[in-house]
């Protein structure tokens, strides 16, 4: 088989995307490996979704539904692969496709990699003490409860406060599972305040800050886990130790862009461990371009969405022939955690995603000869700002700077 | 004739498998869900070469042997191993003396091609070994496989020759008349038998003790590992040990059958009424990283994706212990199987069979002429060529459906190992290697459960991850 645009991944990346691409008139394959599309949001049931696409606030499962409709208008142009593997990206530009339709090669112009996020597994934390049943990472329990109408357990413990981990303490509530506690290891919560107050507050879940996860107990079922306080560099105190008699603890420690398909195709950024981009979306193979969770961890869907039309907009002008730089690039500097793009290519303003290093209450952002002061700044919050291409004409190296002040 | 073996180790599994081979009738019984999941689960998964064994010691007399049979056995038994060969590491002159001493006694051991190797072969061969190290004692013969693999492969044939597999069945009492023993008690029932095998691993001495028969005393020596990704699984090509000390073979790193990088073992010797603590300790994880990163300097352990503890039968002797009571005349100890009992398991299983019982104890058996000696494991889709692959896609739709992306198991595999006795999450895990990858069973476990309801006609509830009470999931959300 052939295309123009092979897409992997119809999450809100992938699907913005493909829809991208086939505005420019391009021959468009999606694959996707789950049985619908629409990715991560499927799970997430509760609202805070669209505010800045749709200007309404929806839930997962309607924002992706929006984008399935909107991909069935382009049924001459787009052909959507669900239940379909990506297995292998080849340098000749050939895919292995798998599916229980068939297993085959692919051969395309240029491929939008949009494969999302994994979740950290709890043996990644190194956490001591027995392996018993009852510990989930976050969207393995969210997918058991929200897709499979199953109660993973009675009393829970949470690890990590981002705004996963708020939600899904809210969500274990209202689906009759008693939550002791959220911890986190920070000395300030991991999400939104609006979170703080929505998920734990109205229903009076403890928050523990400065604290974590030392030891768990249990031979069959988990039966306790033990939470200490931690010093500044995250040590836990001796002497601090709590212990939790509960059967389930649920982790959000922590989404990793997944690269591993393309090792060896690409080049990846250390800070950000997704695919290093160019403002234009493409990598450093200069046929594959990227957007979504795979480049760097994104808080809201809308800026995936606009990324993942940015990727398909270039990605089929380079079909058509035109050729990108590659660009300068785009390195975090005094207090920025880091930043997206990865590298900046003059063919238009930037848009420049950036995650502070710890909580600021006013700091100047600077990026080349463009200043801006923004407020209430946490790390748990990108901020998203437009930089106009002639700030940055002339420089060899872009630096990203948050002074406090 | 009825022999009963006691334990579905790998040392168990291959014994009652050698048995299978004769027109007896054989009987496994094992406490477990499943097999393989006592000591033959944590362990470094080292076929050893033999030079550390003392000459003169019951393991030295197996070690060598029973490496040299995995060739064989694995492909009679379809299952993998790697001949990555090993290095032991010296990077002073008390350690490089410890080195001749190795060489020697591998010699009087019969280990074929030995060799002490100078720092430039090493660092041309590992390029990520501590480059202060001075000198090595090579070992090709020594490698690596899936030590629960071969209990579950052992199994599966012996149970395709006429095995009787009792899983779930703790066996605690024995019938006995006139110094012999008539019947085996278990949590469920009562079988009688004509001779009983005790390879119940850590708790052998325990099973002795209830028969009446000599035994050593065991106490569990803690073993803990760190296990990192496969993106690190190249670090090093070999096994690489540290110069061993009276107490253990060290803290090594080694890479695994489906490429990731293990660390560990560390050594504590526990009491002996700890033989259920399998727990990781910080104290244990710390010292694990900390000694790794001599051997192999720039380690990143933020790439690890699990952690988890094996227990050591050890006994005073330090040595195995196999042999036919002398007071219980129809009961035979094969114990204390401490390392290197992974590698001696096939060469004792035959000693087993073949000398204590037809020799010794007089026992004779008629071959089977049906025996078949070969089982096939669960096919791997995504080993396929492309042609071959969509061949089965065509007459099975699922074996083009990828369950675990991480390591690319298909739904065919799945419910293949179901078919073939997987009842339980890691059940499914030990067969297939889904859920053993870098997610860790993040995308696929949900998936896994459902088939495994489909397949097994029981409501999720019902499915446990490894032993009756490790429930997963507790009802519905909503009716
Ligand atoms: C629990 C949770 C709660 C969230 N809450 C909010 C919120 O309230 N508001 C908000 O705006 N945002 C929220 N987000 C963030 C937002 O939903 C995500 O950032 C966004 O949906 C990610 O989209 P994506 O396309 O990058 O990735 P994904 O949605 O992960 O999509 C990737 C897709 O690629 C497929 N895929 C991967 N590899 C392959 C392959 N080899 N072959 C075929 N297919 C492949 C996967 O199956 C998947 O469907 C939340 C995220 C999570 C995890
Ligand atoms: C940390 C560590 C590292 C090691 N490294 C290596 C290595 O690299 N290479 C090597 O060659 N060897 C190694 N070993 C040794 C090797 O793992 C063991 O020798 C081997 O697995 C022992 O197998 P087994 O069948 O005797 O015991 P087990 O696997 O424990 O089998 C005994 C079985 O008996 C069952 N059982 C017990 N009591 C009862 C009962 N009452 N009723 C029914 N069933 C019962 C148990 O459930 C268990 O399944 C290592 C061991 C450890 C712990």
């Amino acid at each position: 088989m052939k295309t123009d645009v092979l897409v992997i991944g119809a999450g809100a990346a992938g699907m913005a995307a493909a829809i991208a691409a086939a505005k420019n008139g391009l021959k468009v394959i999606v694959a996707e490996r789950d049985e619908i599309t629409g990715g991560i949001l499927n799970q997430c049931i509760h609202n805070g979704f669209g505010l800045h696409y749709f200007r309404e606030e929806l839930t997962g499962p309607e924002y992706a539904e929006r984008f399935r409709e909107r991909l069935s208008e382009y049924t001459d142009a787009i052909q959507v692969l669900t239940d379909c593997h990506v297995l292998k990206l080849n340098r000749d530009k050939k895919a292995l496709l798998v599916s229980p339709k068939g297993v085959f090669e692919l051969e395309t112009k240029v491929v939008i990699y949009a494969a999302g996020a994994r979740e950290r597994p709890f043996g990644s934390l190194m956490i001591p003490g027995d392996r018993p049943s009852g510990i989930f990472t976050a969207g393995v329990a969210q997918r058991l409860m929200n897709i499979d109408n199953r109660k993973i357990g009675n009393r829970a413990l949470i690890v990590g406060s981002g705004d996963i981990g708020m939600i899904m303490a809210r969500r274990l509530t209202l689906e009759g599972t008693e939550v002791v506690g959220v911890v986190e290891r920070l000395p300030y919560p991991g999400g939104l305040l609006r979170n703080v107050i929505q998920c734990l507050k109205d229903f009076n879940i403890p928050l523990y800050l400065s604290s974590t996860v030392v030891e768990v107990r249990g031979k069959e079922r988990l039966e306790e886990v033990v939470v200490a306080k931690v010093d500044e560099q995250f040590r836990p105190i001796p002497g601090t130790e709590k212990i939790f008699k509960v059967d389930t603890l649920v982790l959000s420690v922590g989404l990793i862009p997944q690269v591993e398909m393309l090792d060896s195709l690409v080049s990846l950024d250390a800070r950000t461990r997704g695919i290093a981009c160019s403002s234009t979306g493409q990598s450093s193979c200069e046929w594959i371009f990227a957007a979504g969770n795979c480049t760097a961890i994104f808080d809201l869907v809308d800026y995936v969405t606009r990324e993942g039309e940015r990727a398909g907009e270039y990605a089929s002008r380079y079909v058509i022939g035109e050729r990108f730089t590659r660009g300068v690039p785009i390195v975090p500097g005094e207090n920025v955690m880091l930043t997206f793009p990865n590298f900046y290519s003059d063919v238009d303003d930037l848009t420049l995603y950036v995650r502070c290093r710890k909580p600021m209450e006013r700091a100047v952002l600077k990026v080349g000869s463009f200043e801006r002061v923004f407020e209430d700044l946490i790390p748990s919050e990108m901020i998203v700002v437009k930089v106009p291409r002639q700030k940055l004409t002339g420089l060899g190296r872009i630096e990203v700077t948050l002074q406090e002040v | 004739m009825r022999i009963a073996v006691i334990g579905a180790g790998v040392v168990g599994s291959l014994i009652a498998r050698e048995l299978c081979r004769y027109d007896v009738e054989v009987l496994l019984i094992e406490k477990n869900l499943d097999v393989g999941w006592g000591v033959t689960k944590a362990n470094s998964a080292i076929l050893h070469a033999g030079y550390d064994d003392p000459v003169g010691s019951v393991r030295s007399r197996f070690c060598s042997v029973g490496n040299s049979m995995y060739t064989e056995l694995s492909r009679e038994l379809d299952f993998e191993i790697k001949r990555t060969g090993s290095y032991v590491l010296a990077f002073n002159d008390e350690e490089i003396a410890v080195l001749h001493r190795l060489l020697k006694q591998g010699e009087k051991n019969n280990v074929p091609g030995l060799e002490l190797h100078d720092r430039d072969t090493i660092l041309s061969r590992e390029p990520r070994v501590n480059p202060e190290v001075k000198m090595g004692l090579w070992a090709p013969t020594a490698g690596i496989t899936e030590p629960w693999m071969v209990a579950i492969a052992a199994v599966e044939n012996a149970l395709e020759n006429g095995l009787k597999l009792f899983l779930n069945e703790e066996v605690v009492d024995f019938e006995r008349q006139n110094g012999r023993i008539v019947g085996i008690v278990t949590n469920k029932a009562k079988h009688r038998v004509d001779v009983v095998i005790n390879a119940a691993g850590l708790f052998a001495d325990e099973i002795a003790k209830r028969v009446g028969a000599e035994f050593v005393p065991l106490h569990p020596r803690k073993g803990e590992y760190i296990l990192l990704d496969k993106k690190l699984g190249s670090t090093v090509r070999s096994i690489i040990f540290p110069a061993p000390t009276e107490k253990s073979k060290g803290i090594l790193v080694l890479p695994t059958i489906d490429g990731g990088l293990l660390l560990g073992p560390t050594a504590e010797d526990l009491p002996s009424d700890r033989k259920h603590d399998l727990s990781t300790t910080s104290q244990g994880l710390e010292a694990v990283k900390g000694f790794v990163l001599k051997l192999v300097p720039g380690i990143d352990f933020s790439m690890a994706v699990k952690t988890f503890a094996g227990l050591r039968p050890e006994s005073p002797q330090k040595d195995f212990f196999i042999r036919a009571s002398d007071s219980v005349k129809n009961f035979v100890n094969v114990m204390a199987m401490r390392s290197p009992g992974l590698t001696a398991a096939p060469a004792i299983a035959r000693y087993v069979v073949e000398e204590i019982l037809q020799q010794q104890l007089g026992l004779k058996f008629s071959p089977k002429r049906d025996f078949n000696p070969l089982r096939k494991g669960i096919k791997k889709y995504a080993e396929l060529s492309v042609e071959e692959w969509q061949r089965a896609v065509k007459e099975s739709p699922a074996a083009g459906r990828m369950v675990c992306f991480c390591n690319e198991v298909t739904e065919v595999e799945i419910i293949e190992a179901i078919r073939r006795g997987a009842r339980t999450l890691d059940g499914v895990k030990f067969r297939t290697r889904a859920m053993f990858g870098r997610c860790q069973g993040g995308f696929c476990m949900s998936r896994i459960l459902k088939i495994l309801e489909r397949e097994l006609g029981l409501d999720a509830s019902k499915i446990v991850l490894k032993s009756p009470s490790s429930w997963i999931i507790d009802g519905k959300v909503r009716e």
